[in-house]
């Protein structure tokens, strides 16, 4: 709850990003999409992130032979109170960052999401303070703010059940959904 | 002779295919010792679908004002004042006695009941109301509503209605829904379901309509949904948070935070014209709007100190001053009905509870001893707040009387319950 004034910097931005409009369809989170990085490149089977953007035929970008297999690790988790980007997750965003940057056609959802404690709406505003801060980050890895979108679910979709402060870290997170 | 409102039969006249819909029950978890001792006889009359004594005093008890006697201890079954013998019931101790009969009609009941006061061996209330077959119940909340009122000088809220969100299924197969029932949880119906998220029902002052926020579209978009003819429309779908919607008492403006800015600010949007006024500017979360009874002023939430405290923000001269002192959270305010006590979840040594701020002296008082509290709504007669709170692994609605002393809560056999919403008065 005192972290604030990193929106600051992240007015301009997010309200910049966020026109790209791509409806996530939901329920992307996890699973499902790793099928790329077993097969590696060439294998057209491979819908992988484009499923997630509405409108965008699987396959339609891979023609550059560019695209790397989108990295594995997609939600990075957040301390109480906190949307300071842990060091131990630096690693992480820096390889979607290369790989955004690598294809500039894919969209990117950050889905920021807290642990239950507290009121639902205020909450909303958490999460969302976890997705700009990864959102900051990324920006300032070279990616273009138009391929990032931000939605905050708050505490809505918890990634665990239970009151346990293991639940509650799990569940202060934030999803890179393609 | 009365006829219950039309408002009532429109409800009833509604097929919503009633699909899993989550019924909840009444268990009461504390009484309150000042409770009144009061007896309902049951009614007289043929064999009815539903017992209305039996409501008449479930409705009273929930209260924490009214302490019904057990219907083992009714000393005699009259069931019109001229049979009454007021010393059996001073033997008894009861203050107040209700008796009635229900006779059948060509277009339903006939409910003939009469409130008695037995120390003062005068009647107090005698009335007839008429109900079409499928409203007994409605019919016995409307006389619960006068008992209540007949004696506390306060406007009944039992005929009132509640809406609720609920999550079912497995955390990753989720499927929400909006529902709206009658006060005591019975007649639940669901107005929406969706595999997203559903949140923040917030009545129109005249009941007709909810405001809600669903993220169906893929992200948060605040729509208005009529009740009687299940049409909706989405009022904003801004990028970013789209959040707490809030009407206005004239129901004409409905306040709300949005992100689209770059952080959660309050807006009011004129809901003719669709236009937009922003009320607040910072880089702190500003959200969770409600309007005082008068429209001159709201409170929301914002953590510009540092962490969630309440401001009141004047419309009259657009500035926002801080409400809250008590403690680093409270949030989600929702000021009684007349306007003199802010209630709220505060955050203490035990966790997140119901708390009130009388304005008169700011001092605050707890009400619920619950550690999940969050999302109070009050009764429109100002007598309860309801709220959602955790019973084992499941969320629960839970309700407490504005002075604390009584509650109760209202179970689902399956699944979380939340957000709930008292409605205005309906009748």
């Amino acid at each position: 709850m005192k972290f604030k004034s990193y929106a600051k910097s992240l007015a301009v931005a997010a309200s910049l990003a966020v026109m790209a409009g791509c409806a996530s369809t939901g329920g992307t989170e996890d699973g499902s999409m790793d099928g790329t990085t077993s097969g590696g490149q060439g294998q057209s089977g491979v819908t992988t992130g484009q499923g997630v953007t509405t409108g965008q035929p699987s396959g339609s970008q891979v023609g550059a032979g560019q695209r790397a297999a989108i990295p594995d690790v997609r939600t990075i988790y957040f301390d109480y109170d906190k949307d300071t980007i842990r060091p131990e997750f630096e690693s992480v965003l820096n390889e979607h960052a290369e790989y955004l940057r690598n294809n500039p056609n894919v969209q990117v959802v950050l889905q920021g999401y807290a642990d239950e404690r507290g009121t639902r709406e205020y909450n909303l505003g958490l999460g969302e303070r976890r997705a700009q801060s990864v959102e900051r980050y990324l920006s300032v890895q070279g990616v273009s703010s138009s391929q990032i979108d931000v939605v905050s679910y708050g505490e809505e979709r918890p990634a665990v059940e239970g009151h346990s402060e293991q639940a509650y870290a799990k569940n202060r997170r934030v999803v890179i959904a393609y | 002779m009365k006829r219950l409102a039309p408002f009532l039969l429109g409800w009833l006249m509604l097929l919503f295919s009633n699909l899993a819909s989550a019924e909840l029950t009444i268990e009461i978890t504390k009484g309150s010792d000042e409770a009144i001792p009061i007896a309902v006889v049951p009614f007289a009359g043929q064999q009815l679908p539903e017992d209305i004594a039996q409501i008449v005093s479930d409705d009273l008890k929930r209260s924490g004002q009214f302490d019904p006697l057990s219907r083992s201890t009714l000393i005699a079954s009259p069931t019109a004042s001229d049979e009454v013998r007021y010393r059996d019931w001073r033997a008894v101790d009861s203050n107040y006695l209700v008796v009635g009969q229900v006779s059948q009609t060509e277009q339903g009941y006939r409910i003939q009941f009469e409130l008695m006061d037995i120390y003062g061996e005068r009647r107090m209330l005698g009335e007839a109301v008429n109900v079409s077959a499928n409203q007994l119940r409605s019919g016995a909340h409307y006389i619960s509503d006068k008992v209540y009122e007949a004696i506390t000088g306060v406007r009944g809220a039992f005929s009132t209605r509640i809406a609720y969100v609920t999550a079912q299924g497995a955390i990753d197969n989720r499927r929400f829904a909006l529902n709206v029932a009658d006060a005591d949880g019975r007649n639940s119906q669901q107005i929406l379901t969706s595999r997203e998220p559903i949140m923040s029902p917030a009545w129109s002052p005249d009941g007709n309509k909810l405001a809600y926020v669903s993220f169906e579209s893929g992200n948060s978009a605040i729509y208005i949904q009529n009740l009687a003819t299940s049409q909706r429309v989405q009022v904003t779908a801004f990028s970013g948070i789209n959040s707490a919607p809030a009407w206005s008492p004239d129901g004409r403006k409905l306040a709300m935070s949005l992100s689209k800015d770059g952080q959660p600010e309050i807006y009011v949007m004129d809901i003719g014209s669709r236009s937009f006024q922003r009320l607040t500017r910072n880089e702190a979360i500003d959200t969770e709007p409600s309007w005082a009874p008068d429209g001159n002023s709201l409170v929301f939430t914002s953590d510009r100190s540092g962490g969630p405290q309440l401001y009141s923000y004047s419309l009259g001269s657009g500035e926002s001053q801080r409400l809250t002192f008590t403690g680093n959270y409270n949030s989600r305010g929702r000021y009684s009905p007349d306007g003199e006590t802010l209630f709220m979840i505060h955050r203490g040594n035990k966790g997140f509870s119901v708390a009130k701020q009388d304005l008169s002296n700011d001092r605050l008082t707890i009400l619920s001893d619950s550690q999940w509290a969050e999302s109070p709504s009050v009764a429109p007669n100002g007598s309860m707040v309801i709220f959602a709170t955790q019973q084992g692994n499941s969320g629960v609605l839970s309700v407490v009387s504005a002075d604390g002393n009584a509650s109760y809560r209202l179970p689902s056999a399956e699944g979380d319950v939340r957000e709930p919403a008292w409605s205005p008065f309906l009748n």
